[in-house]
Protein backbone atom coordinates (compact mmCIF):
# COMPACT_ATOMS: atom_id res chain seq x y z
CA UNK A 1 0.00 0.00 0.00
CA UNK A 2 1.44 3.78 -0.63
CA UNK A 3 0.18 6.63 1.08
CA UNK A 4 -0.14 10.03 -0.84
CA UNK A 5 0.02 12.69 1.83
CA UNK A 6 -3.21 14.35 2.04
CA UNK A 7 -2.12 18.26 3.79
CA UNK A 8 -4.53 20.35 1.84
CA UNK A 9 -2.22 20.96 -0.75
CA UNK A 10 -2.88 20.39 -4.59
CA UNK A 11 -5.14 18.35 -6.76
CA UNK A 12 -3.96 14.47 -5.83
CA UNK A 13 -6.72 12.77 -8.19
CA UNK A 14 -4.46 12.70 -11.35
CA UNK A 15 -1.52 10.98 -9.00
CA UNK A 16 -3.93 8.02 -7.50
CA UNK A 17 -5.38 7.48 -11.03
CA UNK A 18 -1.65 7.01 -12.69
CA UNK A 19 -0.91 4.33 -9.34
CA UNK A 20 -4.04 2.53 -10.01
CA UNK A 21 -3.09 2.42 -13.77
CA UNK A 22 -0.24 1.21 -13.25
CA UNK A 23 -1.95 -1.51 -10.47
CA UNK A 24 -0.07 0.00 -7.49
CA UNK A 25 -2.67 0.01 -4.51
CA UNK A 26 -3.03 3.95 -2.96
CA UNK A 27 -4.82 5.87 -0.54
CA UNK A 28 -4.81 9.42 -0.27
CA UNK A 29 -4.62 10.31 3.68
CA UNK A 30 -4.00 12.50 6.43
CA UNK A 31 -3.88 10.06 9.07
CA UNK A 32 -0.81 9.68 10.86
CA UNK A 33 -1.77 5.64 11.53
CA UNK A 34 -2.56 5.02 7.82
CA UNK A 35 0.93 6.75 6.83
CA UNK A 36 3.31 4.82 10.04
CA UNK A 37 1.01 1.60 8.14
CA UNK A 38 2.20 1.88 4.18
CA UNK A 39 4.95 0.55 2.80
CA UNK A 40 5.73 3.56 0.55
CA UNK A 41 4.96 7.44 1.16
CA UNK A 42 4.26 10.04 -1.73
CA UNK A 43 4.63 13.45 -0.83
CA UNK A 44 2.82 15.80 -3.34
CA UNK A 45 2.34 19.66 -3.83
CA UNK A 46 2.07 22.52 -5.43
CA UNK A 47 1.89 26.46 -5.16
CA UNK A 48 3.77 28.15 -3.06
CA UNK A 49 6.65 26.81 -0.91
CA UNK A 50 5.83 28.65 2.57
CA UNK A 51 1.99 27.65 2.86
CA UNK A 52 2.73 23.86 2.01
CA UNK A 53 5.66 23.71 4.38
CA UNK A 54 3.19 25.23 7.33
CA UNK A 55 0.52 23.01 6.09
CA UNK A 56 2.64 20.05 6.85
CA UNK A 57 3.90 21.38 9.89
CA UNK A 58 0.56 22.26 11.17
CA UNK A 59 -1.42 19.11 10.64
CA UNK A 60 1.38 17.34 12.04
CA UNK A 61 2.57 15.24 9.82
CA UNK A 62 5.96 16.55 8.83
CA UNK A 63 7.21 15.02 12.02
CA UNK A 64 5.41 11.59 10.59
CA UNK A 65 7.34 11.87 7.20
CA UNK A 66 10.55 12.66 8.47
CA UNK A 67 10.48 9.71 10.98
CA UNK A 68 9.28 7.52 8.53
CA UNK A 69 11.75 8.40 5.88
CA UNK A 70 14.34 8.07 8.38
CA UNK A 71 13.40 4.85 9.43
CA UNK A 72 13.93 3.35 6.18
CA UNK A 73 10.61 3.84 3.98
CA UNK A 74 10.82 4.59 0.85
CA UNK A 75 9.92 8.65 0.38
CA UNK A 76 9.02 9.94 -2.77
CA UNK A 77 8.16 13.82 -3.21
CA UNK A 78 6.87 15.31 -6.47
CA UNK A 79 7.23 19.03 -7.47
CA UNK A 80 6.62 20.95 -4.49
CA UNK A 81 6.99 17.84 -2.58
CA UNK A 82 10.18 17.08 -3.53
CA UNK A 83 11.20 20.99 -2.70
CA UNK A 84 10.08 20.18 0.72
CA UNK A 85 12.58 17.24 0.93
CA UNK A 86 15.27 20.06 1.14
CA UNK A 87 16.64 22.02 4.38
CA UNK A 88 15.77 25.67 3.18
CA UNK A 89 13.79 27.71 0.26
CA UNK A 90 14.37 31.14 -0.45
CA UNK A 91 10.65 31.51 -2.18
CA UNK A 92 9.73 34.86 -0.72
CA UNK A 93 12.01 35.20 1.99
CA UNK A 94 13.93 32.18 3.81
CA UNK A 95 11.65 29.28 4.93
CA UNK A 96 13.06 25.73 6.07
CA UNK A 97 12.02 22.56 4.53
CA UNK A 98 12.18 19.30 6.12
CA UNK A 99 15.96 18.40 5.86
CA UNK A 100 15.65 14.70 4.81
CA UNK A 101 18.18 16.02 1.85
CA UNK A 102 21.19 18.41 1.93
CA UNK A 103 20.22 21.61 -0.58
CA UNK A 104 18.77 24.76 -1.10
CA UNK A 105 15.66 25.96 -3.18
CA UNK A 106 16.10 28.96 -5.42
CA UNK A 107 14.40 30.61 -7.68
CA UNK A 108 15.06 30.12 -11.82
CA UNK A 109 14.50 33.46 -12.67
CA UNK A 110 18.21 34.56 -10.93
CA UNK A 111 20.13 31.43 -13.13
CA UNK A 112 18.69 31.58 -16.36
CA UNK A 113 18.96 33.66 -19.31
CA UNK A 114 16.04 36.79 -19.71
CA UNK A 115 14.66 35.70 -22.42
CA UNK A 116 13.67 32.29 -21.15
CA UNK A 117 10.13 32.15 -19.27
CA UNK A 118 9.49 31.68 -15.76
CA UNK A 119 7.91 28.99 -14.44
CA UNK A 120 9.71 26.25 -17.33
CA UNK A 121 6.25 24.70 -18.40
CA UNK A 122 6.38 21.76 -20.48
CA UNK A 123 8.45 18.83 -21.59
CA UNK A 124 11.87 18.15 -21.04
CA UNK A 125 14.37 15.68 -21.41
CA UNK A 126 16.58 14.15 -18.58
CA UNK A 127 19.68 14.02 -18.66
CA UNK A 128 20.87 10.85 -15.84
CA UNK A 129 23.77 11.71 -13.57
CA UNK A 130 23.20 8.10 -12.27
CA UNK A 131 22.02 6.37 -15.15
CA UNK A 132 21.94 3.12 -13.33
CA UNK A 133 19.32 4.55 -10.61
CA UNK A 134 16.57 2.11 -10.27
CA UNK A 135 14.13 4.72 -10.60
CA UNK A 136 14.85 4.86 -13.89
CA UNK A 137 14.96 1.06 -14.70
CA UNK A 138 12.31 1.55 -17.79
CA UNK A 139 13.24 4.94 -18.88
CA UNK A 140 15.96 6.33 -20.95
CA UNK A 141 18.12 9.36 -21.13
CA UNK A 142 16.77 12.17 -23.12
CA UNK A 143 13.23 10.63 -22.21
CA UNK A 144 10.89 14.00 -22.08
CA UNK A 145 8.83 14.51 -18.51
CA UNK A 146 6.37 17.22 -17.85
CA UNK A 147 7.85 20.30 -15.57
CA UNK A 148 5.84 22.97 -14.02
CA UNK A 149 8.31 25.19 -11.89
CA UNK A 150 9.81 28.54 -10.89
CA UNK A 151 12.15 27.26 -8.13
CA UNK A 152 14.42 24.09 -8.13
CA UNK A 153 16.80 22.82 -5.92
CA UNK A 154 20.53 23.58 -6.20
CA UNK A 155 23.54 22.33 -4.30
CA UNK A 156 22.20 18.76 -3.71
CA UNK A 157 25.57 17.21 -3.94
CA UNK A 158 25.73 13.47 -4.81
CA UNK A 159 21.78 13.27 -4.37
CA UNK A 160 21.43 14.57 -7.85
CA UNK A 161 19.95 11.71 -10.09
CA UNK A 162 19.07 13.50 -13.03
CA UNK A 163 19.01 16.98 -14.66
CA UNK A 164 17.50 18.91 -17.70
CA UNK A 165 18.40 21.65 -19.72
CA UNK A 166 16.39 25.19 -19.34
CA UNK A 167 19.16 27.89 -20.31
CA UNK A 168 21.11 25.89 -17.06
CA UNK A 169 21.13 22.64 -15.89
CA UNK A 170 18.26 22.18 -13.19
CA UNK A 171 17.74 19.71 -10.89
CA UNK A 172 14.91 17.07 -12.70
CA UNK A 173 15.02 14.08 -9.69
CA UNK A 174 17.25 13.14 -6.46
CA UNK A 175 17.80 10.16 -4.56
CA UNK A 176 19.45 9.47 -1.46
CA UNK A 177 19.08 6.43 0.04
CA UNK A 178 15.24 5.55 0.60
CA UNK A 179 14.59 9.51 0.02
CA UNK A 180 13.22 10.34 -3.72
CA UNK A 181 12.44 13.39 -5.66
CA UNK A 182 10.87 14.74 -9.22
CA UNK A 183 10.76 18.21 -9.48
CA UNK A 184 8.73 17.13 -13.19
CA UNK A 185 4.97 15.53 -12.22
CA UNK A 186 5.51 11.77 -13.38
CA UNK A 187 1.58 11.56 -12.98
CA UNK A 188 1.45 13.91 -15.88
CA UNK A 189 4.21 12.74 -18.44
CA UNK A 190 2.99 10.03 -20.21
CA UNK A 191 4.18 6.42 -20.61
CA UNK A 192 7.73 8.04 -18.98
CA UNK A 193 6.39 9.49 -16.16
CA UNK A 194 4.25 6.42 -15.25
CA UNK A 195 7.44 3.92 -15.43
CA UNK A 196 9.38 6.17 -13.17
CA UNK A 197 6.38 5.56 -10.45
CA UNK A 198 6.19 1.85 -11.67
CA UNK A 199 10.38 1.95 -10.24
CA UNK A 200 9.77 3.32 -7.71
CA UNK A 201 6.70 1.17 -6.11
CA UNK A 202 9.71 -1.44 -6.56
CA UNK A 203 12.02 -0.11 -4.84
CA UNK B 1 15.65 22.50 -24.27
CA UNK B 2 12.04 22.69 -23.18
CA UNK B 3 10.11 21.26 -26.28
CA UNK B 4 7.42 22.78 -28.76
CA UNK B 5 3.72 21.46 -27.53
CA UNK B 6 1.41 20.02 -29.79
CA UNK B 7 -2.20 19.95 -28.64
CA UNK B 8 -5.44 18.70 -30.26
CA UNK B 9 -8.51 20.55 -28.88
CA UNK B 10 -11.54 19.09 -28.35
CA UNK B 11 -14.93 20.36 -28.58
CA UNK B 12 -17.55 18.09 -26.21
CA UNK B 13 -21.09 18.64 -26.35
CA UNK B 14 -24.39 16.84 -24.85
CA UNK B 15 -21.70 14.69 -23.83
CA UNK B 16 -19.67 13.95 -27.82
CA UNK B 17 -16.72 15.69 -29.61
CA UNK B 18 -18.50 18.20 -31.96
CA UNK B 19 -17.06 17.13 -35.63
CA UNK B 20 -15.78 14.34 -34.54
CA UNK B 21 -16.04 12.37 -37.22
CA UNK B 22 -13.73 10.34 -40.12
CA UNK B 23 -11.49 9.77 -37.50
CA UNK B 24 -8.74 7.06 -38.47
CA UNK B 25 -8.19 3.94 -36.59
CA UNK B 26 -11.53 4.80 -34.15
CA UNK B 27 -14.79 3.40 -34.65
CA UNK B 28 -16.44 5.13 -32.19
CA UNK B 29 -14.94 8.64 -33.11
CA UNK B 30 -17.40 10.95 -30.83
CA UNK B 31 -16.79 9.57 -27.65
CA UNK B 32 -14.28 12.02 -25.89
CA UNK B 33 -12.64 9.82 -23.79
CA UNK B 34 -11.67 7.02 -26.89
CA UNK B 35 -10.65 10.33 -28.83
CA UNK B 36 -8.48 11.64 -25.22
CA UNK B 37 -7.12 8.49 -24.76
CA UNK B 38 -6.45 7.62 -28.25
CA UNK B 39 -4.17 11.32 -28.48
CA UNK B 40 -2.54 10.91 -25.19
CA UNK B 41 -1.18 7.82 -26.23
CA UNK B 42 -0.13 8.72 -29.68
CA UNK B 43 2.05 11.39 -29.26
CA UNK B 44 -0.31 14.65 -28.16
CA UNK B 45 1.67 17.28 -25.27
CA UNK B 46 -1.42 17.97 -23.83
CA UNK B 47 -5.73 17.78 -24.44
CA UNK B 48 -7.72 20.86 -24.51
CA UNK B 49 -11.96 20.31 -23.69
CA UNK B 50 -13.94 22.85 -24.32
CA UNK B 51 -17.40 22.83 -23.12
CA UNK B 52 -20.21 24.37 -25.13
CA UNK B 53 -23.11 23.15 -23.76
CA UNK B 54 -25.66 25.00 -22.35
CA UNK B 55 -27.39 23.62 -20.00
CA UNK B 56 -27.19 22.49 -16.45
CA UNK B 57 -27.80 18.82 -17.25
CA UNK B 58 -25.19 18.89 -19.72
CA UNK B 59 -22.49 20.90 -18.01
CA UNK B 60 -23.40 17.93 -15.52
CA UNK B 61 -22.40 15.20 -18.25
CA UNK B 62 -19.66 17.02 -19.37
CA UNK B 63 -18.40 17.09 -16.01
CA UNK B 64 -18.66 13.14 -15.33
CA UNK B 65 -16.74 12.73 -19.01
CA UNK B 66 -14.50 14.72 -17.62
CA UNK B 67 -13.22 12.93 -14.72
CA UNK B 68 -13.40 9.77 -16.88
CA UNK B 69 -11.11 11.40 -19.54
CA UNK B 70 -8.65 12.60 -16.49
CA UNK B 71 -8.90 8.99 -15.47
CA UNK B 72 -7.46 7.47 -18.51
CA UNK B 73 -4.71 9.95 -19.76
CA UNK B 74 -1.72 10.90 -18.33
CA UNK B 75 -0.67 14.23 -19.55
CA UNK B 76 -1.83 17.63 -19.14
CA UNK B 77 -5.33 18.71 -19.54
CA UNK B 78 -7.00 21.93 -19.73
CA UNK B 79 -10.47 22.76 -19.38
CA UNK B 80 -12.41 25.52 -20.80
CA UNK B 81 -16.02 26.40 -21.46
CA UNK B 82 -18.28 28.67 -19.50
CA UNK B 83 -15.97 29.57 -16.96
CA UNK B 84 -17.16 32.47 -14.67
CA UNK B 85 -16.33 32.04 -11.31
CA UNK B 86 -14.03 31.02 -8.84
CA UNK B 87 -16.77 27.59 -8.35
CA UNK B 88 -16.41 26.88 -12.35
CA UNK B 89 -12.52 26.56 -11.46
CA UNK B 90 -13.15 24.88 -9.02
CA UNK B 91 -15.08 21.96 -10.15
CA UNK B 92 -13.63 21.24 -13.41
CA UNK B 93 -10.11 20.98 -11.19
CA UNK B 94 -11.62 18.32 -8.85
CA UNK B 95 -12.30 16.22 -11.99
CA UNK B 96 -8.97 16.24 -12.54
CA UNK B 97 -8.32 19.22 -15.05
CA UNK B 98 -4.37 20.55 -15.04
CA UNK B 99 -5.07 24.28 -15.98
CA UNK B 100 -8.50 26.03 -16.51
CA UNK B 101 -9.09 28.17 -19.68
CA UNK B 102 -11.24 31.45 -19.21
CA UNK B 103 -12.47 33.60 -21.88
CA UNK B 104 -15.78 35.62 -22.25
CA UNK B 105 -16.29 35.13 -18.31
CA UNK B 106 -12.96 36.79 -17.80
CA UNK B 107 -13.77 39.30 -19.95
CA UNK B 108 -17.43 40.30 -18.01
CA UNK B 109 -15.13 40.01 -14.83
CA UNK B 110 -11.42 40.47 -15.21
CA UNK B 111 -10.85 39.92 -11.47
CA UNK B 112 -11.60 36.47 -12.24
CA UNK B 113 -7.88 36.13 -13.99
CA UNK B 114 -6.76 37.29 -10.49
CA UNK B 115 -8.43 35.78 -8.08
CA UNK B 116 -7.69 32.05 -9.82
CA UNK B 117 -4.21 32.85 -10.33
CA UNK B 118 -3.99 33.74 -6.27
CA UNK B 119 -6.19 30.49 -5.27
CA UNK B 120 -4.37 27.62 -7.73
CA UNK B 121 -1.79 29.47 -9.38
CA UNK B 122 -0.68 31.32 -12.24
CA UNK B 123 0.34 27.93 -14.04
CA UNK B 124 -3.37 27.42 -13.69
CA UNK B 125 -4.77 30.35 -15.43
CA UNK B 126 -4.65 30.06 -19.24
CA UNK B 127 -6.02 32.89 -20.66
CA UNK B 128 -7.90 32.29 -24.08
CA UNK B 129 -8.22 35.35 -26.23
CA UNK B 130 -10.36 35.17 -29.75
CA UNK B 131 -8.83 38.31 -32.00
CA UNK B 132 -10.14 40.10 -35.21
CA UNK B 133 -8.72 42.59 -36.92
CA UNK B 134 -11.11 45.38 -37.21
CA UNK B 135 -9.64 48.66 -38.95
CA UNK B 136 -6.29 47.47 -38.87
CA UNK B 137 -6.37 46.72 -34.96
CA UNK B 138 -6.73 43.72 -32.90
CA UNK B 139 -10.24 43.46 -31.33
CA UNK B 140 -11.00 40.76 -28.82
CA UNK B 141 -14.57 39.51 -29.18
CA UNK B 142 -16.43 37.23 -27.54
CA UNK B 143 -19.13 34.97 -27.42
CA UNK B 144 -17.71 32.80 -29.21
CA UNK B 145 -16.24 34.80 -32.30
CA UNK B 146 -19.50 36.87 -32.44
CA UNK B 147 -19.28 39.85 -30.51
CA UNK B 148 -16.82 43.00 -31.12
CA UNK B 149 -16.31 44.08 -27.36
CA UNK B 150 -14.28 46.74 -28.97
CA UNK B 151 -11.42 45.94 -26.45
CA UNK B 152 -7.83 46.27 -28.19
CA UNK B 153 -6.53 42.80 -27.96
CA UNK B 154 -2.76 43.72 -27.03
CA UNK B 155 -3.86 45.80 -23.68
CA UNK B 156 -6.28 42.95 -23.34
CA UNK B 157 -3.54 40.13 -22.62
CA UNK B 158 -0.94 42.63 -20.95
CA UNK B 159 -4.10 42.95 -18.30
CA UNK B 160 -4.38 39.58 -18.39
CA UNK B 161 -0.83 38.92 -17.88
CA UNK B 162 -0.34 41.21 -15.12
CA UNK B 163 -3.28 39.80 -13.11
CA UNK B 164 -1.46 36.36 -13.24
CA UNK B 165 -2.31 34.27 -16.56
CA UNK B 166 0.16 31.90 -16.95
CA UNK B 167 -0.58 31.18 -20.50
CA UNK B 168 -1.91 33.12 -23.42
CA UNK B 169 -4.23 30.80 -26.09
CA UNK B 170 -4.39 33.52 -29.31
CA UNK B 171 -7.44 31.75 -31.41
CA UNK B 172 -6.49 34.17 -34.66
CA UNK B 173 -10.63 34.18 -35.71
CA UNK B 174 -8.94 36.22 -38.83
CA UNK B 175 -7.10 32.67 -39.99
CA UNK B 176 -9.94 30.40 -37.76
CA UNK B 177 -11.20 27.35 -40.57
CA UNK B 178 -9.07 29.21 -42.97
CA UNK B 179 -6.40 26.27 -43.22
CA UNK B 180 -3.30 28.76 -44.35
CA UNK B 181 -0.98 28.36 -41.75
CA UNK B 182 -1.29 30.65 -38.46
CA UNK B 183 -1.61 34.29 -37.97
CA UNK B 184 2.22 34.80 -38.07
CA UNK B 185 1.51 39.01 -37.83
CA UNK B 186 -1.18 38.69 -34.93
CA UNK B 187 1.25 36.19 -32.61
CA UNK B 188 4.05 37.90 -33.42
CA UNK B 189 2.66 41.32 -31.58
CA UNK B 190 1.55 38.62 -28.74
CA UNK B 191 5.15 37.24 -28.49
CA UNK B 192 6.55 40.46 -28.41
CA UNK B 193 4.66 41.87 -25.15
CA UNK B 194 4.20 38.83 -22.73
CA UNK B 195 6.61 36.89 -21.07
CA UNK B 196 4.21 33.61 -20.51
CA UNK B 197 3.84 30.83 -23.29
CA UNK B 198 1.94 31.90 -25.94
CA UNK B 199 -0.10 28.96 -27.72
CA UNK B 200 -1.06 29.25 -31.18
CA UNK B 201 -4.59 28.83 -32.68
CA UNK B 202 -6.58 28.92 -35.51
CA UNK B 203 -5.31 28.08 -39.48
CA UNK B 204 -3.29 24.81 -39.49
CA UNK B 205 -4.01 23.83 -42.40
CA UNK B 206 -0.90 21.21 -42.88
CA UNK B 207 2.10 20.15 -41.04
CA UNK B 208 4.16 22.89 -42.93
CA UNK B 209 1.88 25.18 -41.13
CA UNK B 210 3.85 23.76 -37.93
CA UNK B 211 7.11 24.27 -39.36
CA UNK B 212 6.79 27.40 -40.23
CA UNK B 213 5.62 28.89 -36.91
CA UNK B 214 8.14 27.43 -34.86
CA UNK B 215 10.67 29.03 -38.00
CA UNK B 216 9.11 31.93 -37.92
CA UNK B 217 8.30 32.85 -34.21
CA UNK B 218 10.59 30.53 -31.70
CA UNK B 219 8.89 32.50 -28.65
CA UNK B 220 5.81 30.60 -29.84
CA UNK B 221 5.38 27.53 -27.36
CA UNK B 222 2.64 25.59 -28.68
CA UNK B 223 0.46 24.71 -31.47
CA UNK B 224 -3.18 24.08 -31.18
CA UNK B 225 -5.65 22.61 -33.46
CA UNK B 226 -8.68 20.65 -33.66
CA UNK B 227 -10.08 19.74 -36.65
CA UNK B 228 -6.75 18.94 -38.71
CA UNK B 229 -5.94 16.18 -36.15
CA UNK B 230 -9.77 15.07 -35.64
CA UNK B 231 -10.27 14.01 -39.38
CA UNK B 232 -6.95 12.51 -39.81
CA UNK B 233 -5.43 15.41 -42.35
CA UNK B 234 -2.40 15.28 -40.01
CA UNK B 235 -0.91 12.70 -37.96
CA UNK B 236 0.93 13.35 -34.63
CA UNK B 237 3.67 11.38 -34.91
CA UNK B 238 4.16 12.68 -38.61
CA UNK B 239 3.73 15.87 -37.24
CA UNK B 240 6.50 15.11 -34.70
CA UNK B 241 8.53 13.30 -36.81
CA UNK B 242 8.66 16.14 -39.67
CA UNK B 243 9.63 18.92 -36.89
CA UNK B 244 12.02 17.04 -35.60
CA UNK B 245 13.47 16.60 -39.47
CA UNK B 246 13.09 20.40 -39.08
CA UNK B 247 15.74 20.91 -36.43
CA UNK B 248 12.68 22.18 -34.34
CA UNK B 249 12.76 20.41 -30.29
CA UNK B 250 9.87 17.94 -30.26
CA UNK B 251 9.03 15.10 -27.44
CA UNK B 252 8.77 12.04 -29.44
Amino acid sequence: MIAIVDYGVGNLFSLKSSLAMIGAEAIVTGDAARLRAAEKIILPGVGAFEDAANKLRDSGLDQVVTGQAQAGKPLLGICLGMQLLFERSFEYGEHAGLGLLKGDVVEMRLHIPAELKVPQIGWNALIFKQPEHPLFRYIHEGDCVYFVHSYYATHCEDSTLATTEYGAELTAAVGRGNIFGCQFHPEKSGKVGLSILKAFCEI
Amino acid sequence: MITKRIIPCLDVKDGRVVKGVNFLGLNDVSDPVKLAQYYSENGADELVFYDITASAEERALFTDILTRVAETIFIPLTVGGGINTLADFDRVLKCGADKVSVNSGAIRNPELIGGAAKRYGDQCVVLSVDVKRVNGEFHVFAKGGREDTGLDALDWIRRGVDAGAGEIVLNSIDTDGVKRGFDLEMLRAVCEIVGVPVIASGGAGGIPDFITLFRELPKVDAGLAASIFHFGEVGISDLKQALFEAGITVRR
